[in-house]
């Protein structure tokens, strides 16, 4: 929960924004992120992003739910309720594979879908702050996190050279927090009447 | 585009390496000829028709897999193969080819009445047996010959039609209007082809060349199985020559992103595979009727026991493990590594498949499967390359080339 100093520069087109993008991090800067209307290819890597470690963590999650599938119903079958099931061994491995799938795969699904909402800071109830109303519009929104060093007048005459409809500086709740965004609206209204 | 290179000139070495092969696998298939297929001891006779049998099957099978890709991308309008999509013509090239030396060597068996590879050609031992009384209106030598000719004719003359409608792309640019006529012409190509792939090869071809060597067994899988195992392999082949093309220079528009989704056919339809050779074997495992478990007793517990379980490490576990990760399948040494891999791995499983069938008390594996192996694979080379030097190599004016040269996954 910490108040920080942004830079907001808004494109209208993807044409334009990837050579901002590649501009931006020439001259130095670190871009936090770039909220987009729509998924954009080959942005990830043009920001220089490192490659999600979801599918690691995805694969770590399946091998748990094979083993927990395979340990779990050995142990009853075998040793604490063995039956004889249409005369089959107790050790049946072909009748579980089913199971031991399912159990894969649910694992999986369920554990990525976690760390996924995790990574992102998603949960219902948690809100963060939207550096332009229209992001999730039509609107390419870059944001960079001032330093100590950052000129914020620079920045944003860089990033008008580079194609930007609107910029400006921000001071905004960097985490998320619980409650509403009553404190957005109110800001966002003053600067539509200002 | 000044600067790809449209023709393919085959290499010195990649001929050498052809005839040498074709020279060895073909002395070993003479030789094998003459002291086991004219043999009279029976069983050497079984042992050299059924193994030229599964071997001109699946390469059939193989090559023709690539021509499906084709129609399938076709039909789905996909685009990104475009630039590589020479490879998998060339590849299905051979479909007349093996076509031919399939077409001979059925013929042979059911002509020669060959009763010890497929049992309900012994007249006879049909009329007492009410199973295959029953079976007698689609397991017939008649309906046998008419159905493999028609499948083998047909399936080259769609295959050579929709390479021939693949040249209109050569000829120059197109406006709008022609790019679509084009684009629906070849779709109505491909149709053609899809319908007939699925009467034939995902229903009745492998229930009559395959799986009717076990005459009384059948499965419902099996037809499905025999289709994964040779697309599988088909996709390994094209992924293969798209390497070897690759490092010799060629095929300057598909890069690791092509190959990514090549990989991702490979190891996806491997876990098909798998899914369906599970599904074959769970329901008689679990229902256990002597009259079904008879196809698995001598593979899962006598001699095929290595060769059954050497084929699901291969077919399943490397691709499974190997190619799950998304470097894995960007890598091009890795992937030709997995491509021979999963087509050794579908070569023991046609052999499993048939010569398990055919010589249940022991496994034969020897210079004969390894020999005819060698001669086919020295064909396939030749023919291909052969194919690949005839015409250019990119599709220059195909309306999708773009979209393909711009792939990105």
């Amino acid at each position: 929960m910490a108040q920080k100093k942004f830079v907001v520069g808004c494109f209208d087109d993807e044409a334009t924004l990837f050579p901002a993008v590649k501009q931006v991090r020439t001259a130095g800067y670190k871009i936090k992120d770039v909220y987009t209307p729509f998924p954009v290819h080959g942005l990830d890597h043009a920001l220089g992003m490192r490659e999600t470690s979801l599918h690691t963590a995805g694969f770590i999650y399946g091998i748990t739910g094979t083993t927990t599938a395979i340990s779990c119903i050995s142990w009853i079958f075998t040793k604490d309720w063995p039956l004889n099931i249409g005369g089959k061994p107790h050790f049946a491995l072909p009748a579980w594979i089913p199971i031991i799938f399912e159990l894969t795969v649910l694992f999986a699904a369920v554990g990525m879908v976690l760390t996924f909402c995790y990574l992102c800071q998603l949960a219902p109830g948690v809100k963060k702050h939207h550096f332009h109303k229209r992001a999730t519009d039509d609107l390419f929104v870059m944001v960079i996190e001032c330093t100590d060093k950052t000129n914020a007048d620079d920045l944003q005459a860089l990033l008008k050279s580079n194609g930007a409809v609107e910029t400006e500086t921000q001071v905004a709740e960097d985490g998320w927090w619980f409650g509403t965004y009553d404190k957005e609206d109110d800001l966002y209204n003053q600067k539509q009447l200002a | 585009m000044a600067s790809i290179k449209e023709q393919f000139e085959i290499p010195g070495t990649l001929k050498t390496w052809a005839y040498a092969l074709i020279g060895i696998g073909g002395a070993a298939l003479l030789y094998g000829m003459f002291t086991k297929g004219f043999s009279t001891d029976e069983h050497e006779q079984v042992h050299f028709w059924g193994t030229l049998m599964y071997n001109t099957i699946f390469w059939t099978l193989v090559c023709n897999a690539a021509m499906f890709f084709i129609c399938f991308s076709t039909m789905a309008q996909a685009a990104w193969m475009q630039s590589f999509r020479r490879i998998a013509e060339a590849i299905s090239t051979l479909v007349p080819v093996f076509g031919t030396i399939t077409f001979a060597v059925l013929m042979f068996v059911v002509l020669g009445d060959k009763h010890h590879i497929y049992h309900w050609l012994d007249h006879e031992a049909v009329m007492k047996d009410p199973i295959l009384k029953g079976k007698t209106g689609f397991l017939n030598p008649t309906f046998f010959i008419v159905w493999t000719t028609l499948t083998i004719t047909l399936w080259s003359y769609f295959g050579y039609r929709m390479r021939k409608i693949s040249n209109e792309a050569d000829q120059g640019p197109m406006d709008a209007a022609t790019a679509h006529a084009f684009n629906i012409k070849s779709m109505v190509g491909a149709g053609f082809f899809l319908v007939w792939f699925g009467l034939t090869v995902a229903s009745t071809i492998p229930w009559l060349w395959l799986m009717s060597i076990d005459a009384h067994w059948y499965s419902t899988m099996y037809s499905w199985y025999t289709f994964a195992s040779s697309f599988v392999a088909g996709m390994s082949l094209v992924a293969l020559w798209l390497i070897y093309m690759k490092n010799k220079g060629y095929m300057e528009l598909s890069n690791s992103e092509h190959l990514h989704d090549m990989g991702k056919f490979m190891f996806a339809f491997s876990i098909f595979w798998t899914y369906l050779w599970f599904s074959q074997y769970m329901l008689i495992w679990y229902a256990n009727i002597p009259e079904e478990t008879v196809y698995f007793k001598h593979r899962v517990q006598g001699a095929y026991k290595p060769i059954f379980f050497l084929n699901l490490i291969v077919n399943f576990l490397a691709p499974l493990l190997i190619l799950m990760k998304r470097s894995a399948k960007r890598n091009f040494t890795l992937m030709a590594l997995m491509a021979v891999v999963i087509l050794f791995g579908h070569w023991i499983d046609f052999y499993q498949m048939v010569m398990g069938s055919l010589m249940k008390e022991h496994v034969s594996l020897g210079w004969l499967d390894f020999g005819v192996l060698t001669f086919f694979v020295g064909v396939m080379i030749l023919m291909t390359a052969r194919a690949l030097a005839s015409k250019p190599l990119i599709a220059k004016y195909h309306p999708f080339l773009k979209e393909s040269i711009i792939h990105h996954t």
